[in-house]
Parts: structure tokens; C-alpha cells; sequence
């Protein structure tokens, strides 16, 4: 686990006034599960954003799979899945052509087509519905669709926005299951973000918290709580590093996708 | 945006064609749309095209009025679907689907082109419906083929041409508000600052100058020189050809510019 996958030389994103990612340097390894926590706001879905170059930072620098955002976009996104958090799969197709189109665009060979949309399919349990409309799906299986199109390429770094938002404990569990079957098999690092502290606890190797768009706190969740003195929890640690409820922010429009979102797949 | 041009222009048309593959896909789940899309034309030469015909007010020459508004439906039809195309990438945005797209290798002047083209071959359904009811009105259409292969290029030229206008508009104003109001603001200005309906001659000067930029200007000359059985071109069916080909690989090439703006 000692090859860096994904590293951060301060990057930086500015929205007029507002300095959304501040100088933020990080570096994430091969294989490792990585989460990055904050309130609304703090800056995580903007740095997710750049990372998989949808958009450019004001200043700074970040190479993914060992290409840089800025120089080498196409490469990056060779070499990357991206789950966001507002749902992504096209509801008026079955889950089959939701594959297919991402298997065409990402220039699988074709005769490897079918079988790797099979695979896919088999590991995330929607064979049975690969010809089902995907606007009948539930939410679980709409997240597990959208990781399955996602991975199908067999990216080396998976970004994923609040991929449980909205899911009911069951289906959440389930995600993780098959997240966590991905980086077993195929060693794929997962790079995602999350509100969910108890999720960082039990699946990340690593968290960042982010607060104003810099990296607050970064370790193993044990080495995060140890550094607080004993007997502290990771909620303490969140509130100790991400500021209290009144910091919050977060715009209209990521406060109203993320409840949209919930909505959808709730 | 010179980057994307590198890539070897098979694999561009390549993804273009994936791209418009899987929008024409949805329309088999739900084909709905291209019955509505009959409606709006229909009422045009049965209401609109029969009281005007009769009340000789239009002087469209040796041409039947019926005759010379018939392609200027089609092409009106055409314009009006088209032009709110855009709704969809603003819907597309407010899910994540446009951004999985963005994050994905696929050229983005594909991306953009892909869609176009499917709006195109939506807009056949319309190309029906003119020529079935021109055919019930006695219409003297042109049946040779050669003619015939004309209008179907030109209709999805068209629309591929006001849809991707269209997709230019929503990666500027991105609400699906501000979309809309713009949508009706542009249709009616392009509709009859054209030769649509009436011909430039009766214009007034300043008016006709106005037709002479606007595209549908020349996708109505087109259609009508290959609809009809004996009508002239006003500009030259080669010139109608190049200004919608320019029209279009200007509004591709700004559309794959801008449509990155969607992601943010």
C-alpha cells in the first residue's frame, strides 16, 4: 500500500469572493479506502470535482493515477469512475444500455462487451433486472447500477459523492458490501465523501476533515480519536475538527440536490 | 477544446453515434413524444395554411399557397421541437447524468453533436406527418428519390442545427426557468422573421434583412426547392447546404466549449 494513486499540491478553487478549496494537499495510496468528511460547505464535493476534472482549480495542482488534472484531462479520465451524488443513470433506459452505453464510450473491446456487462451486472445482484426499465428501480439498486457503470472500465481510483445519501440502513449496508467486494478484487481505491461518521468508522483506512475548504484533520479514525486524549469518540473529533452546526453552510443548490437526491432513491 | 480534436475523427463519430444510439433507445421505451410532435403541424396546414389559402391574401407566385407553406411547417415544426431540446441537459444536470458524462473520456463536441443528431432522427416522425397530410391536401410534391433522400437530410440537418442552439442557451442560463423564457422569447422572431409562412418579398426592408441572417430562412428554401415539383431556390440549394453545415459547426464547436459549464 505504499504507491500513491492520488496526491494534492495545494489545490485551490475560488467562487468570486468565496475560496471553496483552500490549498488543500493530500495524497491517497493504491488499494486504500479513503473518506473525506466536513459539514456542508467545507469544501469536500468542490475538491471531488476537480479531482475528476469537471472543473478546473484556480491555483494548485493534483495528478490522479499518476496524470496531472490540469495537463492531462482525457488521461485522468481514463483512468477513473465517478459516482456523483445526484443520481446518474438515465431512468429512461434499461440497466443493460445504461451499461452498454459506458461500456461503448470507454472503448471496452467488443468482443469483451457482453461479458464484462454480465460481470458487472452479477457482481452487483441486478442480473435479474439487467432488461428492467431503471426508472422502476429502488434506490439501493439505482446506487448499485450506478457503481457497476462506473467500474466497468476497471478504474484505478473510484470517486464516489455521498453514495448512501438517501438509502435506508439494508440498502446501505449492501452498497458498502459491494464497494468494499471492488477494492478486494480489483484493488480499486475508493475516494468518496460522506456525512455518515459511523460509515468512516467502520470502512474508511483513512479520513480527512475538511472545515473551509482546508484539511483539518488527517489519520486512521484511531489515530484521529487518540489525538484528542482517551476516551473520545469520532463524533468528538468531528465536532472538535469541523467546527460546530453553526458553521454549516452549504449553498441552496447542494443543500437542494442532496435532498432531491434522498428523495429520488428514498 | 483542441484536444479534443486530436483524437482520430473516426473515433469522434464514432462516440457521436453511441451518443445518438442510446437517445434514440429511450424513445422505443416511450414513444409518446412523436405523436405529440404531429399535433403542432397538423393544426398549422389544416387550420392556419386552409384560411389563408382561401382568403388569397398571400401572393406566393405560380405556387398554391397551400403548396408553399407546406415546407415551411415542416421547417417550422422542426424549429419548434429543436429549439427547446436544451430542457433535457438542464433536467440531465439537476440529476448527475451530465456530469458522469463529462467525468467520462468522450470527446465533448461528441457529447454535443451525439445529441443533435437524435433530434434529428426524432424529427422524422414530423416529416411524415407534413408529407401524409400535403399528400391528403393536394400537395404537388416531388417523389424522386433523389429529392426525397434531400428533405430527410435536410430535416435532420435542421434540427440537429436548432438543437444544438438550443443546447448552447442551456449551458448558458442552466435553470430550467430562465430556460424556458428564453425558449419562447427566440422561437416567435425565428418563426416569422423567415420565409416560413409568407415570402421575404412582402417584408419590409429592414425585416428582410433580418430573414437573410436568420438559418431557418434556409432551411425553408432548401425544403421547399426539394419538397415541391417545380419550385425554384431562391439563394442556390448548394448556398442553403453551406449555411446550415457553418450554422451547425459553429453552434457544435461552441456547444462542446460551453458544455462543460454544466458540471459546476
Amino acid at each position: 500500500m505504499s504507491d500513491i494513486v492520488l496526491d494534492t499540491e495545494a489545490l485551490t478553487r475560488r467562487f468570486r469572493t468565496i475560496t471553496a478549496v483552500d490549498a488543500l494537499t493530500l495524497s491517497v495510496y493504491a488499494g486504500e479506502v479513503f473518506g473525506l468528511l466536513g459539514s456542508n460547505g467545507a469544501g469536500k464535493t468542490t475538491t471531488i470535482k476537480m479531482l475528476t476534472t469537471l472543473l478546473q482549480p484556480s491555483s494548485g495542482e493534483a495528478h490522479v493515477a499518476g496524470f496531472s488534472i490540469t495537463n492531462e484531462a482525457v488521461d485522468v479520465r481514463r483512468s477513473i469512475g465517478y459516482v456523483p451524488q445526484a443520481v446518474s443513470v438515465d431512468g429512461s433506459l434499461t440497466a443493460y444500455e445504461n451499461l452498454l452505453i459506458f461500456a461503448k464510450l470507454y472503448d471496452l473491446p467488443r468482443r469483451e462487451q457482453q461479458a464484462r456487462i454480465q460481470e458487472a451486472l452479477e457482481f452487483m445482484n441486478l442480473t435479474a433486472d439487467a432488461g428492467r426499465l431503471v426508472s422502476e428501480f429502488s434506490g439501493g439498486m439505482v446506487r448499485r447500477l450506478e457503481i457497476a457503470q462506473s467500474t466497468l472500465h476497471r478504474p484505478k481510483v473510484l470517486f464516489l459523492d455521498e453514495p448512501t445519501v438517501g438509502l435506508d440502513p439494508i440498502a446501505r449496508d449492501t452498497v458498502w458490501e459491494h464497494l468494499i467486494d471492488l477494492r478486494t478484487n480489483f484493488g480499486t481505491t475508493l475516494f468518496f465523501t460522506t456525512h455518515y461518521l459511523e460509515e468512516a468508522e467502520s470502512h474508511c483506512d483513512r479520513i480527512a476533515i475538511m472545515h473551509r475548504g482546508k484539511v483539518a484533520a488527517l489519520g486512521t479514525c484511531k489515530e484521529l480519536e487518540a489525538s484528542l486524549g482517551s476516551g473520545h469518540t469520532l463524533n468528538d473529533v468531528f465536532s472538535h475538527y469541523a467546527g460546530t452546526a453553526l458553521d454549516s453552510g452549504g449553498s441552496f443548490r447542494d443543500v437542494a440536490v442532496e435532498r432531491t437526491t434522498a428523495q429520488r432513491l428514498g | 477544446m483542441i484536444a479534443n480534436f486530436i483524437l482520430p475523427l473516426t473515433g469522434f463519430l464514432e462516440k457521436t453515434f453511441v451518443i445518438t444510439e442510446f437517445e434514440v433507445r429511450k424513445l422505443r421505451h416511450d414513444f409518446t413524444e412523436l405523436i405529440t410532435r404531429a399535433l403542432q403541424p397538423a393544426l398549422w396546414l389544416l387550420i392556419f395554411g386552409q384560411v389563408f389559402s382561401r382568403s388569397g391574401a398571400m401572393h406566393t407566385g405560380t405556387i398554391p399557397y397551400l403548396d408553399f407553406i407546406a415546407p415551411g411547417i415542416l421547417a417550422q415544426s422542426v424549429l419548434f421541437v429543436a429549439i427547446f431540446y436544451g430542457i433535457n441537459v438542464i433536467w440531465e444536470r439537476d440529476l448527475g447524468i451530465v456530469q458522469k458524462f463529462l467525468a467520462s473520456p468522450t470527446p465533448r463536441a461528441a457529447l454535443v453533436l451525439g445529441k443533435g443528431f437524435s433530434a434529428g432522427i426524432r424529427s422524422l416522425s414530423q416529416t411524415l406527418i407534413v408529407y401524409g397530410l400535403s399528400l391528403v391536401l393536394g400537395v404537388k410534391l416531388n417523389w424522386s428519390p433523389l429529392a426525397l433522400l434531400n428533405v430527410l437530410v435536410i430535416v435532420v440537418l435542421a434540427a440537429t442545427l436548432f438543437s444544438t442552439f438550443s443546447l448552447v442557451i442551456a449551458c448558458i442560463v442552466k435553470t430550467r426557468e430562465r430556460f424556458m423564457g428564453v425558449g419562447q422569447v427566440l422561437t416567435m422572431p425565428l418563426f416569422f422573421a423567415s420565409n416560413a409562412i409568407y415570402p421575404t418579398a412582402i417584408m419590409p426592408g429592414w425585416l428582410q434583412t433580418i430573414s437573410h441572417l436568420n438559418p431557418l430562412t434556409y432551411v425553408v428554401d432548401a425544403l421547399r426547392t426539394c419538397m415541391l415539383s417545380g419550385s425554384a431556390s431562391t439563394f442556390g440549394l448548394s448556398h442553403d447546404y453551406a449555411v446550415m453545415l457553418l450554422t451547425t459547426t459553429i453552434l457544435v464547436f461552441t456547444g462542446a466549449r460551453l458544455y462543460p459549464r454544466l458540471a459546476t
